[in-house]
């Protein structure tokens, strides 16, 4: 089986906050890291490839130090990896994120099965995976919890509804977005990541796509933008109770009873 | 298109400018600062950058014939014909947009045998509900209701189109969006109307403690998705308003690669959305044993016990107990944090409580900025005796 994992490079934290005096966005500089969710994505792909033989190849789009992402997923069993990378691409919003990973895809040699995480913890948009498919017009299935059966036309899988459970059999070549917890992600092997210390990323930028036009990527291809950052507001009412603990203790649980849930 | 453009000669302190980016997306490249693909266009080294180096040009794109696109639309969200409460709510706030641009509500109804269920939506005073009935529209499968969509967008041409942000909301929008070529902000906590009739979308972003306000200016559809127990359902009226208009869309346009074998009802679970009362542990709690006393806690209440997102992630707790971005939206009528700090992506899921009471030991925790009633103290000393003053006071 043939199996493509999207991956992405996100900042090792969540803490961004904005002095709400000047008005600037207070960024740690911290590491980044492969988001967590992705893991899950591609240790279901792992495990596809154990079962049913095939290769395991990593994209991911970014900036050149997204590599670090693919090495990592090297080191865990991935045995391709190809980095989606150009200045055209800054900016871009969901939609021209997708499009332009379709446009990566169509340029490596064919694939069974797209595997993507529920979402990121940058963007935290969980739309990326749906979007992809629709432009590789092929069909997809979000929050998967289960493989049930993988034959060579097709895989069935358990998609989580909520209240209800969906199974549905998907004829290859598809999309997935599994769930965190389909599968618990293996840790990194350190001679794997030797052994593949060395080893090429191919690089894809604009000129290698069969759509060369620059209104499609980027900023220019993102019919979303950003008009303003902002700190949330914060609640009207607030009282806040400082003393020892059996004052602040007190006023608790005579607010509770006043509001009648005791 | 909007852009950046750098005037090397006004930049005063180049590595100042920098500093301004939190995305690090500004280099030195041959002793010229150069913009790269980190950039997110927030316009921070424009507005607190030296006067006049990052210059922002706005160059009117091409834009479609916006009057040519009106009335908010509400996708009726499913399973099996029950309606999903989200659906009530965006109704809701779709009447209010839809009031200030002088336009009409209408729903977009998909699936089998369905009929009778929409006569319902007709006491929510909609103008319209739009009808795809077909087998192949039984249950939920990208390909076929993507159809639906399309064929009912191509036909009513609605301006805005509010989805739930539900499992089948969230793979169906996206989809839609990227055939129309049109902008989707998910999770919207705020949304409001221009009177050009652009969405104003609101929602935390960029993964930290901000807030974007997001616009789609040259294209529709505008679409947003938006969770359960956000916005606010409105009252049902005593009678019928509207009517249905029932489609037709040719089976052939309805074929899918997936082949849906069965649909089945999970086991009924207490789920920390359904809780009238919940009790939170945050990272405020030092070891998995402690969550016992926030479980007693929560009993005493009639309630439930709900967590952070660190807590799920060290194993302690279900990821079903979640609140937050990443977890599950609750707005009980009461809820006590204890030890929670109070990311942004944590009350964005709870902040719509009706009664909230944070428990931390950290006087400037964002918690407290969220809670109507902030305790300054030690979770382990008042959980305890909050929990023996509510037993002694049921005693007596």
């Amino acid at each position: 089986m043939n199996i493509i994992v999207c991956i992405k490079q996100v900042p090792g934290t969540n803490k961004v906050e904005v002095d709400p005096v000047t008005g600037v966005l207070k960024r740690e500089k911290v590491d980044s890291k492969m988001n967590p969710y992705d893991l899950y994505a591609l240790e279901t792909a792992l495990r596809l490839k154990e079962a049913h033989g095939g290769v395991v190849k990593v994209i991911s789009m970014g900036p050149p130090q997204a590599k670090e992402v693919l090495k990592e997923a090297f080191s865990m069993g991935a045995d391709d990896g190809v980095l989606i990378s150009d200045r055209a691409f800054g900016g871009s919003d969901v939609l021209s994120t997708s499009y332009t990973l379709s446009q990566g895809i169509k340029k490596l040699d064919g694939f069974d099965l797209i595997l993507c995480g529920k979402q990121t913890t940058d963007g935290d948009t969980a739309q990326v995976g749906p979007e992809l498919s629709e432009f590789l017009k092929i069909p997809s299935v979000s929050n998967v919890t289960k493989l049930i059966e993988v034959t060579n036309e097709n895989i069935t899988v358990e998609m989580d509804m909520q209240n209800t459970v969906e199974i549905a059999k998907i004829n290859f070549p598809c999309l997935l977005c599994v769930d965190k917890d389909i599968f618990q992600p293996r840790l990194p092997s350190y001679l794997k990541k030797m052994a593949t210390k060395n080893k090429e990323i191919r690089v894809l930028s604009l000129n290698d796509f069969e759509d060369k036009n620059t209104d499609n990527y980027g900023l220019n291809g993102s019919p979303t933008q950003v008009q303003r950052i902002f700190p949330p507001e914060s609640n009207g009412d607030h009282e806040l109770w400082a003393g020892d603990g059996k004052s602040v203790t007190t006023k608790l649980y005579d607010k509770i009873k006043e509001l009648k849930f005791v | 298109m909007p852009k950046l453009i750098v005037h090397q000669d006004k930049i005063k302190n180049i590595e100042n400018l920098i500093k301004t980016c939190p995305f690090g997306a500004m280099d030195i490249n041959g002793g010229k600062l150069e913009i790269n693909s980190a950039c997110k266009m927030c316009k921070l080294c424009v507005k607190k950058g030296d006067p006049g180096a990052v210059e922002y040009i706005e160059e009117k794109g091409v834009s479609v014939d916006k009057s040519k696109w009106n009335d908010i639309c509400v996708y009726v969200d499913h399973v099996n014909g029950d309606i999903h409460p989200v659906t009530y709510e965006l109704i809701g706030k779709a009447k209010e947009l839809a009031g200030k641009i002088h336009q009409k509500v209408c729903c977009l109804f998909m699936g089998e045998d369905i009929a009778g269920k929409a006569e319902d939506l007709l006491y929510y005073g909609i103008d319209k509900v739009y009808l795809y009935e077909s087998h192949r529209l039984k249950h939920f499968s990208i390909e076929p209701y993507t159809a639906v969509f399309e064929d009912f967008i191509k036909r009513e041409k609605p301006c805005a189109i509010l989805v739930g942000a539900t499992t089948v909301g969230r793979q169906l929008a996206p989809r839609v969006a990227a055939r129309f070529k049109t902008g989707l902000t998910a999770d919207c906590t705020i949304l409001d109307i221009t009177e050009d009739t652009d969405l104003v979308q609101i929602r935390p972003a960029f993964g930290g403690n901000i807030m974007a306000q997001i616009c789609t200016p040259r294209n529709r559809p505008q679409m947003a998705t938006v969770r359960y127990k956000v916005m606010n359902p409105p009252k049902k009226n005593s009678s019928k308003s509207g009517t249905i208009v029932s489609c037709h869309i040719e089976d052939s346009k309805l074929e899918s690669g997936i082949d849906v074998m069965n649909v089945y009802e999970k086991e009924k679970v207490k789920t920390i959305e359904n809780a009238e009362v919940l009790v939170v542990a945050g990272r405020g709690v030092k070891s998995k044993d402690d969550l016992g006393m926030i479980q007693k806690l929560a009993d005493l209440l009639g309630g439930e016990i709900a967590c952070t997102r660190p807590l799920v992630e060290c194993g302690w707790m279900d990821a079903k107990k979640q609140i937050g971005l990443s977890g599950r939206t609750v707005r009980p009528k009461l809820i006590i944090t204890c030890g929670v700090s109070g990311s942004v992506q944590f009350a964005s899921g709870m902040n719509n409580s009706e009664h909230i009471f944070a428990i931390n030991n950290n006087p400037e925790a964002p918690i407290f900025k969220v809670a109507s009633y902030g305790i300054v103290g030690d979770i382990y000393e008042v959980v305890p005796q909050l929990i023996e003053k509510i037993q002694k006071g049921r005693e007596a």
